[in-house]
């Protein structure tokens, strides 16, 4: 994994309650560069996420809405947040149900920034 | 409409359940021999022929330059197309070696297809009985069997 990607990476997982980041290639599912606890399957995060993003994209095409800046999916369990990066990259991170979401996305927003 | 069929029964549902959650558009599940067990998607026997005979030969290739590499055979290809991908996955159950061609669209992705195969080997060697050994194989059997399965695929 290059520094750029590790960083950017890094500074996602520092925040309390995330159990880990990714970088996923949107119309693949593939992971590009991954930081997760143990016991998060990160492939099948990368490949489901992908997938919903997808489908969010298109939805908001149809109702004229333009691309989604930022999926939020909150569960009894956990949180998933996807955050769409230049060059076709997803930024994506799962939580804890109760992380601080104003501050993990803001950390998605610059890592997907500085990937440019 | 699109129809999965299996000359070998126990094949059918774990690929019913593929076909459903990576979204593949054209399954074909086959020996290394390229005969095949299952299909999903296919409509003219011609065309599960052909895909059966190209899938077997590419990983037949693929397997030699492995070896010219000096590593393991390669177990799962992806060729990526600008409207659809293909996707080719050896693996090893109780009833031997078996390959799946899986072909995909824009629903669907490599990542989604590499997740659900992963599942989709598992099931198949729970379900799978045993390999017959030593069965000896007769031009004239050939023909009927190939027949057989091609009318079992087809619904004719």
């Amino acid at each position: 994994m290059t520094t750029r990607f590790r960083r950017a990476l890094d500074n996602v997982t520092r925040v309390r309650g995330v159990r880990g980041a990714m970088l996923v290639a949107g119309d693949d599912g593939l992971i590009v560069a991954e930081s997760l606890m143990e016991g998060v399957r990160g492939n099948a995060v990368a490949a489901l996420a992908a997938s919903l993003h997808k489908r969010f994209r298109q939805s908001m095409d149809a109702g004229a809405a333009g691309a989604p800046h930022f999926l939020h999916l909150q569960g009894d369990g956990g949180t998933l947040i996807v955050v769409p990066a230049p060059d076709g990259i997803l930024v994506v991170a799962v939580g804890d149900p109760n992380m601080n979401v104003g501050l993990v996305r803001l950390e998605m927003l610059r890592a997907a920034e500085g990937l440019t | 409409m699109t129809q999965t069929r299996a000359v070998e029964a126990w094949t059918l549902r774990p690929l019913e359940r593929f076909v459903a959650e990576a979204g593949a558009r054209l399954t074909l599940l086959m020996t290394p021999a390229g005969q095949v067990l299952a299909q999903h998607g296919f409509t003219r026997a011609v065309d599960v022929m052909s895909a059966a005979a190209l899938g077997a030969a590419i990983v037949a290739s693929s397997g030699e330059l492995a070896t010219m590499l000096r590593q393991k055979q390669f177990s799962a290809l992806n060729h990526q197309g600008v409207e659809h991908g293909i996707f080719l996955g050896a693996f090893d159950t109780p009833r031997g070696r078996l390959l799946a061609l899986v072909v995909y669209g824009p629903d669907s992705s490599v990542g989604l297809v590499q997740l659900f195969f992963e599942e989709f080997v598992t099931e198949l060697a729970a379900a799978a009985p045993a390999e017959e050994r030593g069965k000896a194989v007769l031009a004239a059997d050939f023909e009927r069997e190939l027949n057989e399965s091609l009318a079992t695929l087809f619904g004719q």
